[in-house]
């Protein structure tokens, strides 16, 4: 059989080799504890601060901003429950978006449960939230906007500026969360200019081992800590650091080219991918022009995603339906987008890294070619 | 002290000259079922049966546990042997039921005195046995109403017992005793609760699968294995057969109207399956329909399908509303598995509009298009067996 070809990498990617070398350094010489005073300790808290600076690197940010954590549902349960519940007294309004990651949006079912105003805007055609819908939904009593930089199914870019410049503009006491899981590390992000307070990402769509991430919290910010105990991270994350994945986080970002020299040629994939889709029959395009070149959404009209999946899963071609966190569930992000229930139920998700070719997606366009030729289309509605 | 579980087996002891062949089977069952955790003797003696661990530590609450999903026990317990002498009785009874009665404030003593014999009558023995543990436990107070537990003295052939309250057992029949029979599965609510009700009247399962891969993947296979290995907790080991069915599918699509996709769909499935069950040995074929849940179980498109079966197809919930198919689906906890959303080969090819009341003749002119009989063969040739164990898991494990 040739070669898998992996074109999931939203819902996860492949440990890169620093990543795991990174790894296995502190499993098996620098394994101590960094909040211990003896030389192994010390070994350690050496190391996790190379890697907290590795990060605030990337953002443009303090090392200090940075907290570590499980990964991308932490984080994003930690800011949206931890500023709610800070800016409680001085607001009940909350702002985010109807095409949210889970993490954000069930947090956001509790806190409304819980007497919270909550305002999803839903985006335009393109899977965008217009900018102006932030300046007219974003009041005085707003205490907390939450919106992701890029949209994990269709790779939409939203206006998260926009976000900051309604809440400077209406005199809210909010503070603004930014689920970037999907954007860093792909997109420049310098978390001053984009005017976050709360920034969350995680380490396994980045090349590292799952079960790391980190939230970036803006200096002079406070939130109630998620996680209390022994004091770590500065008393806002206790628990012994979880080095291993810290470490593997730290290899993933060494060997991380720079996000704006990368641009370029996954631009040029998207659009090759773009061109060899949408010449076969049946094939709509749902990701928007001008998205994150990660990211691409297309329907195959007539067949069942599923079904789509499994055959393409023959061909040993990883693909998904949507986001991996719901799978079997038609898509609330494309419907949201105003799409078609049969389109939706006909989505495929192509999600790219560093390493995907033009041979890989050439092989997927006659893959696909051949099933729509081969297998039968469903009876649709 | 000497413990034992007791098998009351309800309504084999209404059978009449054949009930030994009940009461083997039923102890065929659990010699099975307890096979994992240690060698045991079994007894029987007036419609009750004696297990008897042969080791000291045997795993009671996982022995019991078992028990709970045997068809065939009406009710069990465990409980402590005695000599048939009130004075071990006596001196048995505080220690052997100690915690029991610390975590309660009434009770009562209830005497079962099947060896007439024995020199105290029932009463007698209630009466001292009850003023013992009054005498052991002094925060206890006797409640002949409602009491929090009865205890239970029986006096029988081989030895005496104290027991505290029974364990409700699954009921039916023991698995095999009313022979063997195939039920189609699809990955639904309805199916396995029909299994499941059907292994309860004694039926040992087979089990028949259709796939269409690739238009169905890996896993809508590995919930219907799923599902199997819950249900085979009570019907014991069931054999699974996975019919591929893509072609037929494709061909159905090709050549038959939409409208009467999925009846002869439906149609094909009972061909093959009341051969391949008449095959291994089956008398009946088992299906989850319910009368008008879809479009393809009116009495018309029932008639259409069973006029194809060469065997009785039994449809235990015919009568049932999906709630009370889901009460029993969570009883027998398939409801979770069931509900995971994967594309099974009753989804994959639904018509816009079914056609729900096909009159006869119908269905056979939709069908003449069809190569039926190799189409039929290729499937049954192509169909891969495997074994549904209850208690073989962890595949995956390192």
């Amino acid at each position: 059989m040739e070669p898998l070809i992996y074109l999931d990498n939203s819902a996860t990617t492949k440990p890169c080799e620093t990543a795991i070398a990174y790894l296995n350094r502190v499993l098996s010489s620098a394994w101590g504890n960094p909040s211990s005073r003896h030389r192994l300790g010390l070994e350690s808290e050496r190391f996790l601060r190379e890697a907290r600076q590795a990060v605030a690197a990337r953002l443009h940010c303090r090392e200090e901003e940075i907290i570590f954590t499980a990964g991308g549902t932490e984080g994003n349960n930690t800011a949206v429950f931890g500023a709610a519940m800070k800016g409680r007294k001085r607001g009940n309004r909350i702002v985010t978006t109807a095409i949210e990651h889970p993490s954000v949006a069930v947090a956001m079912d509790r806190l409304e449960q819980q007497g919270f105003e909550v305002i999803r805007l839903k985006p335009e055609k393109n899977g965008s939230i217009s900018p102006e819908q932030f300046f007219s939904a974003v009041t005085p009593e707003t205490v907390l906007v939450s919106v992701m930089l890029v949209n994990n199914e269709t790779g939409a870019i939203q206006p998260v500026r926009a976000a900051a410049d309604a809440i400077r503009q209406s005199g809210a006491p909010a503070l603004l969360h930014c689920d970037a899981v999907q954007a860093f590390g792909k997109m420049p992000i310098a978390v001053e200019k984009l005017g976050v307070d709360l920034l969350t990402a995680s380490g396994h769509k980045i090349h590292a081992v799952k079960g790391i991430g980190f939230l970036y919290l803006r200096k002079g910010v406070q939130i109630p800590a998620y996680l209390v105990g022994g004091g770590q991270e500065s008393g806002r994350r206790s628990g012994t650091e979880p080095m291993p994945g810290i470490a593997s986080l730290y290899g993933a970002l060494k060997e991380l080219p720079e996000e704006k020299n990368q641009l370029p040629r996954m631009q040029e994939l998207w659009y090759y991918a773009r061109d060899r889709f949408t010449a076969l029959p049946g094939v709509e395009m749902n990701s928007p022009e001008g998205c994150l070149p990660y990211i691409f959404n297309m329907s195959v009209m007539g067949y069942r995603s599923e079904t789509l999946l499994n055959a393409l899963d023959q061909y040993g071609i990883c693909v998904s339906s949507g986001s991996a966190c719901a799978k079997g569930k038609g898509s609330t992000v494309l419907l949201e987008s105003g799409l078609l229930p049969r389109r939706v139920d006909s989505a495929l998700r192509l999600s790219f890294s560093r390493e995907t070719t033009k041979e890989e997606i050439d092989r997927t366009a006659d893959a696909l070619g051949e099933i729509i030729k081969t297998m039968r289309k469903a009876y649709t509605k | 002290m000497k413990e034992i579980i007791l098998i009351k087996d309800g309504e084999i002891a209404l059978k009449g000259l054949n009930r030994c062949n009940f009461e083997s089977a039923l102890a065929g069952s659990i010699r099975r079922r307890l096979k994992p955790l240690g060698e045991v003797e079994i007894r029987k003696a007036q419609s009750t049966l004696y297990i008897e661990p042969k080791q000291e530590d045997y795993d009671f609450e996982e022995a019991l546990n078992r028990m709970k999903k045997i068809f065939g026990i009406a009710a069990f317990s465990r409980a402590c042997v005695c000599e048939k002498d009130i004075t071990d009785i006596l001196a048995k009874a505080p220690v052997y039921l100690k915690e029991t009665m610390e975590s309660i404030r009434t009770f009562k003593v209830e005497a079962k005195r099947a060896d007439k014999r024995f020199p105290l009558k029932s009463p007698e023995i209630c009466a001292q046995v009850g003023e013992a543990l009054l005498n052991a436990f002094p925060h206890l107070s006797v409640d002949v109403h409602h009491p929090d537990e009865i205890i239970t003295v029986e006096v029988r052939d081989y030895a005496a017992y104290i027991r505290g309250g029974q364990i409700r057992g699954a009921g039916g029949l023991p698995v095999g005793t009313s022979g063997h029979a195939a039920v189609l599965i699809s990955g639904g609510i309805d199916s396995p609760v029909a299994a499941w009700t059907m292994a309860k009247r004694g039926l040992m399962l087979d089990a028949i699968h259709f796939a269409s891969p690739p238009y169905t993947g890996p896993r809508a296979e590995q919930k219907v294995r799923d599902l199997l290995g819950k249900v085979s907790q009570y019907s014991g080991v069931i054999r699974l057969a996975v019919v591929p069915f893509t072609e037929i599918q494709e061909q159905i699509g090709e050549h038959c109207p939409e409208e009467y996709f999925t009846l002869v769909m439906r149609r094909m499935m009972m061909r093959i399956s009341s051969r391949i069950a008449a095959q291994h040995g089956c008398l009946a074929l088992i299906t989850g329909e319910s009368l008008g849940q879809v479009a393809s179980q009116t009495l018309p498109a029932i008639a259409a399908t069973d006029a194809v079966s060469t065997l009785p197809v039994l449809r235990p919930l015919i009568g049932n509303d999906k709630e009370e198919i889901v009460a029993i689906s969570r009883k027998i906890d398939t409801f979770d598995i069931s509900i995971l959303p994967y594309e099974d080969c009753c989804t994959v090819f639904t018509p816009r509009h079914p056609h729900t009341r096909p009159k006869p003749g119908q269905c056979e002119a939709a069908e003449e298009g069809l190569d039926m009989e190799p189409l039929i063969e290729r499937a049954i040739a192509g169909t891969v067996y495997s074994y549904i164990d209850p208690f073989v898991k962890g595949e995956t494990d390192p």
